[in-house]
């Protein structure tokens, strides 16, 4: 049998956990080709609805990461999004997503190392949870009926 | 019940109102909301202390604010909406009267948002009994189980958005679920869309919700969707400080911030 290769939606900032990824790749540091980074200018960009999409679409784990507190280029759009983060998680816990499929992180411009560790355990975590079937039978619904409607 | 109404009549008969928002008997048991205009109309209103509707929800009306000086009869969560709507510009201080009925001889009119803020300090603000209970009993279960317990209920919802339309908190002029470019919310009533709608509109709430219960009172299949806010209410109490509806001049939770806020799950 195959052996699961998780799908793993990165959304980071531009500004330090983009340039930590791309450190990476300078120093040459090998991480996993399972994660699919999207790049936005901020944390504070990230709005929850776009993790929400990122399930529906059939990732099995995200990864949310940013500048570290009081290094955001917008001085506050990490602070935002850390409360935001605090209740979202709370959030979903209650209404019954693992939570452990979301990785919040911070990694700076200098974090290369940090950045392929945050890569290699989440995909090391969701390849030991499994694909995520619960909120894929959700979605697999909705395709059906957008296809019956497009017919 | 001479009280409530004799307070109607005399706010109608002085001209210190135009409208008073109240609430008359309906079918059955019920009671529902009536707006009066006339002081010989006020003999209507009843005093009913399981008045559940929240009549904060019509204050932003367009036909209300038209209305002119408008008073209406507050439970202690319409009171907190309306700080709660004030502290985020919807209404002005002194453009309202709340008329609040403990039982049909003790009636406290409120003018201005300090005199509520006052009162809020003493009054019972929490959860009832069997909400506390619900609520106790998902926390106690496992996240597989809360999934199922949602999904199942959700699977009941059909996207009436009578919630929406309950909730005194809900009147953007134009909602994140009508909009299709891009299209967050899915609108057809299957389960993603559904559970989008139902966090979405957790989230959008979430430190303004002010637990009147609304939304699930409004709900035709029962979905308890207000535990949804309910649960992060303790969150943000302890964690940033803030409960909905307590100040006028609150700032909304989620857009202020503090350097240290606390949290655990940050790698």
């Amino acid at each position: 049998m195959q052996e699961f290769e998780p799908k793993i939606v990165a959304f980071v900032c531009n500004w330090c956990t983009y340039a930590g990824a791309d450190l990476t790749g300078t120093s040459r540091i090998k991480y996993s080709s399972d994660v699919k980074i999207i790049r936005f200018p901020c944390t504070g960009r990230i709005d929850f609805m776009l993790l929400m999409k990122a399930f529906a679409n059939g990732a099995d784990g995200i990864i949310v990461s940013g500048c570290h507190p009081n290094d955001c280029h917008y001085t506050s759009g990490n602070f935002h999004a850390r409360r935001r983060w605090i209740v979202f998680e709370k959030l979903i816990d209650f209404m019954g997503i693992d939570k452990r499929r979301i990785c919040f992180s911070w990694v700076s411009a200098a974090e290369g190392a940090k950045w392929a560790d945050i890569v290699n355990n989440t995909v090391a975590k969701i390849k030991e949870i499994g694909p995520y079937e619960d909120y894929k039978k959700l979605a697999s619904s909705f395709s059906e009926i957008s296809q019956e409607s497009h017919e | 019940m001479s009280n409530l109404i004799e307070t109607a009549e005399e706010l109608l008969q002085k001209n210190k109102v135009n409208l008073i928002i109240g609430y008359e008997k309906g079918t059955g048991s019920k009671t529902r909301p009536v707006f009066i205009r006339k002081a010989e109309d006020a003999k209507k209103l009843v005093f009913d202390n399981n008045q559940k509707q929240n009549l904060v929800v019509y204050l932003l009306r367009s036909e209300v604010k038209k209305a002119g000086k408008t008073a209406f009869v507050a439970t202690v969560p319409a009171l907190r909406s309306m700080l709660q709507l004030a502290s985020e510009c919807q209404i002005k201080d002194k453009e309202l009267i709340a008329i609040h009925a403990r039982d049909n001889q003790d009636v406290i009119v409120f003018e201005d948002f300090k005199s509520i803020e006052e009162f809020l300090t003493t009054a019972d603000t929490g959860f009832t009994a069997v909400e506390s209970e619900l609520l106790a009993k998902l926390m106690a279960m496992t996240v597989s189980e809360r999934f199922d317990f949602w999904t199942s209920e959700f699977e009941k919802c059909i996207k009436c958005y009578a919630c929406r339309a309950a909730c005194p908190m809900c009147y953007c002029g134009r909602c994140t679920t009508e909009c299709n470019q891009p299209q967050w919310v899915a609108p057809a009533s299957h389960p993603l869309g559904v559970f989008e709608w139902h966090l979405m509109r957790a989230m959008h709430l979430t430190g303004r919700c002010v637990n009147c219960s609304e939304c699930a009172t409004a709900c035709p299949v029962d979905i308890p969707l207000n535990l949804l806010t309910y649960s992060l209410m303790e969150t943000l109490e302890t964690g940033f400080g803030a409960k909905a509806g307590m100040k006028a001049d609150a700032k909304y939770a989620l857009s202020v911030y503090k350097p240290d806020d606390k949290e655990s799950f940050i790698q």
